[in-house]
């Protein structure tokens, strides 16, 4: 049995909680939250040791590992004291509020060589999985163009404050809800290099932005177009796309669908030229426990086999996060400059 | 209950395997006259009973049927509660207490929070019935034998461990409204040992039970062998994968299965619902004699 604690009860935490909960090789040692109400449910209806701190939980609860779901501004400091402790950390996205503050999580997981993850969890939807297959083997020729979009409803009206719309605590479009897609980009195209022009566009938020529109260059052959709004009620709930179109063929992919056009039958098994569609009923493995999403459950039980050592810790290390942090910074600098 | 269950994903732009098809349900069922021409040719394909969210628009759904009493004298709804993204999007944007005060009625938790911790004290169970209460204020005079839990919901409070509000939900719509407490769940094994083991006998359980194994967590073979040794009453979902299966195989596949006592699937246009109503009946007539 791995031994898990959480930090952070809110939407995040108690999706990851419940997921650890039904995990069989996982068990609980502790949940800590600043909500004196959250605990007081926790501790009337479930069987988790609740701490309202952090620190006195993590002494009490001696986990080998920890998952961190509370703002982004407390990630650097809570990561670091429990890497600090030697224990493997599952972080929230995204990884740090500055470059800077992601770098010492990153130098020092390797340093200590635990396993570190993030939540960045379209990497494990079967499609985008699919879409990376094809890429890796160059089916789609030579790359020149991508789209990475994400749209939903999270601020539909002039809003009341809470972290989200603080951006001092990681709120705003660009940390929140960008960061899916950028990392996808990085994921799937190589690390974005530069950033030629970006808009961070508020609509109905005070102190952060509603949406992001930027230009991004991953080579000097390959670029495209980044296009995330959080303030589209016209979707039901988040929705990210990657279009790419390269010499020999295109993809548009979504997390349930994924759309791939061939120029010509030299194509791998399983396509053929012209349209091919496929649904993530077939891309998706199947899960021992379903909460919101196959993707939610694999990544938990990816971490939990990497720290059983039983998978290497590749995906969604704090490297790759902090490589999406290192684009976030860039387009904030883009975006002041065209001001 | 009834055979055959009409569901309302449709309506929703629910679609779980493609934005472009939501969207353009979307816009076909932008008006509720829409939905209640859909709801008649399921009724005319003999399907009386309409699962559904307790989404806003289906309170005008439920005007009409209140209205028009003698033409839908024989529908009954089943509720599944509650419609998830409404909390799930107040959650993001006023936190887990400024949902509580949005959407619990009354001023019960406006007193609460005045007293800052008088709330440690309180009886969460009765938030549960308050919310559940407000759900179900758009039924009102309408026949509901059989109120669902959401599966997020269920899912959520499973992994969690705390069965004891799943039971309190079971006890409550029985004791509030003389109905049935239905959970809907992608982990019916799982759900149907907790729920056994905390005295809840033969339990309504709606899941996704497909051809594909979509959505059916531990496998279809543990199903299936749940579906022959244990004492359930299931209701089959998502039997056709999101429409990844092709409709003749999969209606096939969960006709043959033991101890499933309704199908539930929705659908946008006539030819889809007579077709699929027809396939039920047809491999049911051919299962029969084989159970």
């Amino acid at each position: 049995m791995t031994k898990v604690a959480l930090i952070g009860a809110g939407k995040m935490g108690i999706s990851h909680l419940s997921i650890l909960g039904a995990h069989p090789d996982v068990e609980v040692t502790g949940v800590s939250d600043t909500s004196k109400m959250v605990l007081d449910v926790f501790k009337k209806y479930a069987a988790f040791p609740c701490f309202t701190d952090y620190e006195e939980m993590l002494a009490a609860a001696n986990p080998d590992a920890v998952v961190v779901a509370v703002p982004t501004k407390f990630h650097a400091s809570m990561v670091q004291k429990i890497m600090e402790q030697g224990k493997h950390v599952f972080a929230e996205k995204p990884l740090c509020m500055t470059v800077e503050e992601g770098k010492i999580l990153v130098d020092l997981a390797n340093k200590n060589k635990l396993v570190n993850q993030v939540g960045y969890h379209n990497k494990f939807l079967g499609t985008f999985r699919e879409v990376k297959k094809l890429i890796d083997g160059n089916y789609l020729g030579e790359l020149f163009h991508f789209d990475g979009a994400s749209y939903g409803p999270v601020v539909i009206r002039p809003n009341q404050g809470n972290w989200r719309a603080d951006p001092r605590e990681g709120g705003g479009c660009l940390m929140d809800y960008a960061s899916h897609v950028i990392d996808l980009i990085n994921y799937l195209f190589g690390p974005v290099t530069k950033v030629r022009g970006s808009l961070l566009k508020s609509f109905y938020s005070k102190n952060v932005e509603d949406a992001v529109f930027s230009l991004l260059e991953v080579n000097p052959g390959l670029s495209g177009t980044l296009s995330v709004n959080w303030s589209d009620e016209t979707f039901r709930k988040m929705s990210t796309s990657i279009t790419v179109q390269g010499t020999k063929g295109k993809i548009i992919c979504d997390a349930n669908e994924l759309k791939v056009y061939f120029k010509t039958s030299e194509c791998p098994a399983g396509y053929e030229k012209g349209w091919n569609v496929k649904y993530l009923t077939e891309l998706t493995s199947p899960v021992d426990f379903y909460l919101r999403g196959e993707e939610y459950s694999s990544q938990l039980d990816y971490f939990i086999k990497a720290v059983e050592g039983k998978v290497a810790n590749t995906i969604n290390t704090f490297q790759s996060a902090w490589d999406t942090d290192k684009v976030i910074a860039l387009i904030r600098q883009s975006a002041a400059g065209s001001n | 209950m009834e055979r055959i269950l009409f569901g309302d994903n449709q309506f929703f732009a629910v679609n779980h395997i493609s934005d472009e098809k939501s969207r353009a349900q979307s816009i076909q069922f932008k008006d509720d006259k829409a939905i209640l021409n859909t709801l008649d040719i399921a009724r005319e394909a003999g399907i009386n009973t309409f699962m559904c969210t307790t989404h806003d628009r289906i309170s005008n759904i439920c005007d009409t049927l209140r209205l028009d009493a003698g033409k839908y004298k024989d529908f009954t709804i089943f509720p599944c509660m509650p419609y998830a993204h409404k909390y799930a999007n107040a959650v993001t944007e006023l936190g887990i207490t400024g949902t509580l005060k949005q959407y619990v009625p009354g001023n019960f938790f406006g007193s609460l929070f005045k007293g800052g911790v008088a709330y440690l004290s309180k009886d969460y169970l009765s938030i549960m019935e308050l919310l559940v209460d407000a759900e179900m204020k758009m039924f009102k005079g309408l026949r509901t034998p059989i109120i669902f839990l959401q599966n997020v919901i269920t899912d959520l409070l499973l992994g969690l461990g705390m069965i004891d509000i799943l039971t309190a939900f079971h006890s409550y719509v029985e004791k509030k409204y003389n109905a049935e407490a239905g959970f809907i769940t992608m982990n019916m094994p799982m759900l149907l040992q907790k729920l056994e083991t905390a005295g809840i006998e033969n339990p309504i359980i709606c899941s996704s039970i497909n051809l594909a194994g979509f959505r059916m967590s531990g496998g279809k073979e543990l199903y299936e062998s749940v579906l022959k040794t244990k004492k359930v009453r299931a209701i089959a979902m998502q039997v056709l994968g999101g429409g990844a299966i092709k409709p003749k195989d999969a209606i096939e596949y969960v006709c043959s299965l033991p101890n499933i006592e309704s199908i539930l699937f929705g659908a946008s246009s006539k030819i889809n619902i007579t077709q699929t109503a027809g396939f039920i009946r047809e491999f049911d007539e051919k299962y029969r004699t084989k159970k």
